[in-house]
């Protein structure tokens, strides 16, 4: 690899703009400029020296900030594009057919399009996680690429610069001090080190330095994100990510999907609703009442070591807890979510063996809906089998009765009832809202129904997410670096005595001249200084002079 | 005190200072112009005690209804309002520049008025708002979001100052000016039909099927029904709000004409003489300012806390649901607004028309996507 040798002997790599130890210009370029390019304290960096090989070509696509500010715009249009029309998992829609069919119902032709096209996915479509996949290597190529050279020059600073490094710094003095030319050096050094510089001193050389930190503000920030995108993807390991949902009846307990060993109990659902009256915008949307509270009371029980997998007769009470929305349930890494549910479920309905001509009955029998049994028995000879089970009869089909669901929405029943005066038993088909049906002949006997008891289900979701302390870390440190990066600035002096007592000085910050100023205007009444030059601010004057922009 | 006092005492506060900061316009234009601090003092007094009233009403209406009043679309745009006022103060106070209250003033009192437009009613908390979270979450987006709008009114100013007839520039700034007067139009319009329209009602058979009724506060332009109205539109396009757009463009263009045929200047041509005293160095350097402090203010708030919360409430800390795109859209657009900035050299005419774009994005977020876009958001 080829190295420039510097006058002052120092061997500094390709691309160096302003040597590393004196800080002479290099290149033409930096000479012919009256004030140098001070970003980088003109390092070499990798992606504007090497552009050879096809990695050299992927890195420096990668490392321009050009690109980044290209994918960042990029994202930001995917992304509104996915807000055009709700994404499909706001959809409540399962199959593929009904999703279609629900775009183009509700928003026509555009609406079919967009489904195809896939934009009613947009965010887990491959194409746009590559994008922010791109973006994340964009941030992690440039902030390599410039910080471990701006580091490695941050950390080898000389006292001494050469005087064309000097002379094109931005603000400039050079010239007699007024008073105690002797001194000069000590006083500014007294003055620095009271503004909280730290300061170095070498012969007739002094450097003075304050808030370096903040050259290091983007790195920190960028690091931040790149832990942020981390953490996110880290969601795709398993063990990491626990996402399940399950119904929970009242006073039932069910083992918890996702969360092994453990098992939860329903002890009550509640809705709580507020009596007011409708008003604004509420009454425009014709809803009446507003929900003030979801609530279920649950215990969670622990299976106890080396049990069965499933097994509920031996089971360890862990805690009672209310879990409603913004309180969900906590335990180990995993939270319990009020998410959903549904009112008066049927449980259980009863019903009375009757003789149709009298009216008498017989005995009554009630039948648990989610766990019917065979045959309910009212006495040595009287008895109600349950020959079909419907917990959600939907109508016939090929003159077979049918069920939409295991649920206990629309319950139907096949009953054989034994009598001692029917002992062959008589048929009868019961569902709701309908006359009895006897396929088998007229009946003397009939199961008149009696009352229903329902009870209320909970939607709860499961999840454990160990990547959110990870999440927080990131965010931490993004927004450390932000604040960093923005509020505070790095300011630098360089002064050198020549043997006639005429001082040379420079001055740098990275942000906040204003400030910079601030100390310079201190410093140059302690020492007696001359009055220093703003290069940058005379070039804008003269431009201005020249063009004139009025209405 | 009872709640209905307070209640009473918060509404006649903010009015009593909506008055106060129309009035304090007039002290503004002078101090932009004449050199007496007289003006600029009593313009910053005016300022001060309506803010006052403000927070006044803020207490106020936080003990009147029990949680932070940041619940729904009056009270958020009251309150960002507010925070407007508050971050012109404190941009004004670091600066030192009293003008910039003559711009950002009449912006905050659009925003102040929009909100009114919505029902002041308080309405109960459904149960995902029922959290600190929410005082956090929104009070902060709301400080930040007016922060950012600095950034907006300085951008303005610049451009306005560095205006010249007839060039692309000056048409598009033009353009901008004539949107806020179009919101003005809405308002105009809405609080007028409010004191002497009685709602109409209009029944029409919905995509569904199903009959809707749709209750229209202004006059019936654009229906979804044969009977009334002008025009008639299919059931796919929600003709309530666009009868709204419609008249809220209607009397912001009759405003418009109004203003160019009395004064016979375009906008940009009236305002600019009040920018003449800025320095155009110092605007860009307040715009920068303005969006270094709303920037991670806005991540804390419209991002970090945002998403803190909906981990709690909703189990998830991302859902891609509109308004979360919409903010992370907001802060990849400031994100690339400052890399334009600090390694691309971008300054002046260039962010200043940047910083336009965000207030752009900021209010699409706060009112678009809240009132056309579906979301979880979707409240008022």
């Amino acid at each position: 690899m080829e190295k420039i040798i510097c006058t002052c002997k120092h061997v500094n790599p390709v691309g160096t703009k302003l040597c590393e130890k004196c800080g002479r210009p290099l290149t033409t370029e930096e000479q012919e400029k009256s004030v140098v390019d001070m970003r980088y304290d003109g390092i070499a960096i990798r992606s504007k020296t090497h552009n050879k090989s096809i990695v050299d070509k992927i890195w420096n696509f990668f490392s321009s900030v050009k690109v980044g500010i290209a994918l960042i715009i990029i994202t930001l249009i995917a992304a509104s594009i996915g807000t055009i029309f709700p994404q499909e998992f706001y959809v409540n829609v399962a199959t593929e057919a009904e999703k279609a069919a629900y775009y183009k119902d509700i928003y026509g032709t555009i609406g079919s399009l967009y489904y195809n096209l896939g934009l009613s996915d947009l965010y887990s479509s491959w194409w746009f996680q590559i994008i922010v996949g791109m973006l994340g290597v964009s941030i992690i190529v440039a902030s390599i690429d410039r910080g471990i050279p701006l580091h490695r020059s941050l950390k080898n600073q000389r006292v001494k610069r050469h005087a064309s490094f000097m002379k094109r710094q931005r603000v400039i003095t050079e010239g007699q001090p007024s008073e105690q030319a002797d001194k000069t050096l000590d006083l500014i050094e007294q003055q620095m080190k009271q503004l909280k510089y730290k300061v170095r001193r070498e012969d007739n050389a002094l450097f003075a330095e304050k808030g370096r930190f903040a050259r290091y503000g983007p790195y920190i920030n960028h690091l931040g994100l790149i832990i942020f995108l981390g953490a996110v993807m880290l969601r795709l390991v398993p063990g990491f990510y626990v996402d399940e949902s399950m119904w929970l009846r009242e006073g039932e307990t069910r083992a918890i999907d996702g969360m092994d060993g453990y098992f939860l109990h329903n002890d009550k659902f509640i809705l709580e609703t507020y009596d007011n009256d409708p008003q604004g915008e509420q009454l425009r949307q014709g809803v009446n009442v507003v929900a003030k509270n979801y609530q279920t009371n649950v215990t969670l029980y622990k299976q106890k070591e080396g049990a069965i997998a499933g097994q509920t007769s031996d089971l360890e009470e862990v805690k009672s807890y209310e879990i409603r929305v913004n309180h969900p349930l906590k335990h180990e890494d995993y939270s319990i979510f009020q998410m959903d549910y549904r009112l008066n479920e049927l449980k259980v309905m009863h019903f009375d063996l009757q003789n149709k001509a009298s009216e008498k009955s017989l005995g009554a029998i009630s039948i648990d809906l989610t766990d019917p049994e065979k045959e309910y028995i009212i006495d040595d000879q009287t008895k109600v089998e349950l020959a079909l089970y419907l917990p959600d009869f939907s109508g016939f089909k090929d003159g077979v009765p049918q069920t939409a669901s295991p649920f206990p929405n629309n319950p139907a029943f096949i009953f054989r009832m034994f009598t001692p005066e029917t002992p062959e038993g008589e048929t009868s088909f019961v569902s709701i809202g309908q006359p009895a049906m006897e396929p088998l002949g007229n009946n003397q006997y009939k199961m008149k129904f009696a009352s229903v008891e329902t009870r209320n289900m909970s939607g709860l979701t499961i999840r454990k997410d160990k990547t959110i302390p990870i999440l927080f870390v990131g965010g931490i440190i993004f927004m450390l670096g932000v604040v960093i990066g923005s509020y505070w600035n790095h300011r630098r002096l360089w002064v050198e005595q020549l043997e006639d007592g005429t001082i040379r000085l420079a001055a740098h910050t990275n942000k906040n001249w204003f400030g910079m100023k601030k100390d310079l205007n201190a410093l140059t009444t302690h020492a007696h200084l001359p009055q220093y030059v703003d290069q940058v601010e005379e070039e804008q004057e003269q431009k201005e002079k020249e063009g004139d922009n009025t209405l | 005190m009872n709640n209905e006092q307070y209640f009473s005492i918060s509404s006649n506060a903010l009015l009593l200072a909506f008055i106060l900061l129309l009035i304090a316009i007039v002290p503004f234009g002078f101090a932009t112009k004449s050199r007496h601090t007289v003006s600029w003092k009593s313009a910053l007094a005016l300022t001060w005690i309506a803010f006052i009233l403000q927070i006044i009403y803020f207490v106020c209406r936080w003990k009147a209804v029990g949680h932070a009043p940041v619940s729904n679309m009056y009270e958020f745009m009251t309150f960002f309002g507010i925070m407007l006022i508050g971050a012109v103060l404190l941009i004004s106070y670091l600066y030192k520049q009293w003008s910039i209250g003559f711009f950002a003033l009449p912006i905050a009192l659009i925003v102040l008025g929009y909100g009114s437009v919505f029902t002041n009613k308080a309405a109960p908390l459904i149960p995902s708002l029922q959290s600190n979270w929410l005082a956090v979450h929104v009070i902060t987006v709301a400080a930040s979001s007016a922060v950012l709008s600095v950034a907006f009114v300085t951008g303005l100013m610049y451009l306005l100052k560095t205006a010249t007839t007839k060039t692309r520039s000056t048409k598009w700034l033009e353009l901008v000016l004539f949107n806020l007067i179009v919101v003005v139009g809405f308002i105009l319009i809405s609080t007028l039909c409010h004191l002497f329209f009685s709602p109409q009602t209009v029944e029409f058979i919905n995509k569904g099927g199903q009959t809707t009724v749709a209750t229209y506060t202004l006059p019936i332009i654009i229906s979804n029904d044969t009977e009334v109205g002008i025009i008639k539109l299919t059931t796919s396009i929600n003709a309530k709000k666009l009868n709204t757009i419609v008249w809220s463009f209607l009397v912001g263009i009759v405003l418009y004409l109004i203003i160019r045929y009395t004064t016979r200047k375009t906008l940009c041509e009236i305002l600019k003489p009040f920018t003449l005293r800025m320095d155009l160095r110092l605007l860009d350097e307040i715009s920068h300012r303005a969006i270094l402090i709303g920037f991670p203010l806005f991540s804390l708030g419209g991002l970090f806390f945002a998403m803190i919360w909906a981990q709690i409430a909703w189990g998830r800390y991302w859902g891609w649901d509109p308004k979360e795109v919409w903010a992370l859209i907001t802060w990849l657009f400031y994100a690339a607004l400052l890399h334009l900035r600090l390694t691309k050299e971008w300054e002046g005419e260039r962010t200043a028309w940047l910083a336009i774009i965000g207030f752009g994005l900021i209010v699409f977020n706060q009112v678009f996507v809240n009132l056309v876009i579906a979301g979880l958001h979707s409240y008022a």
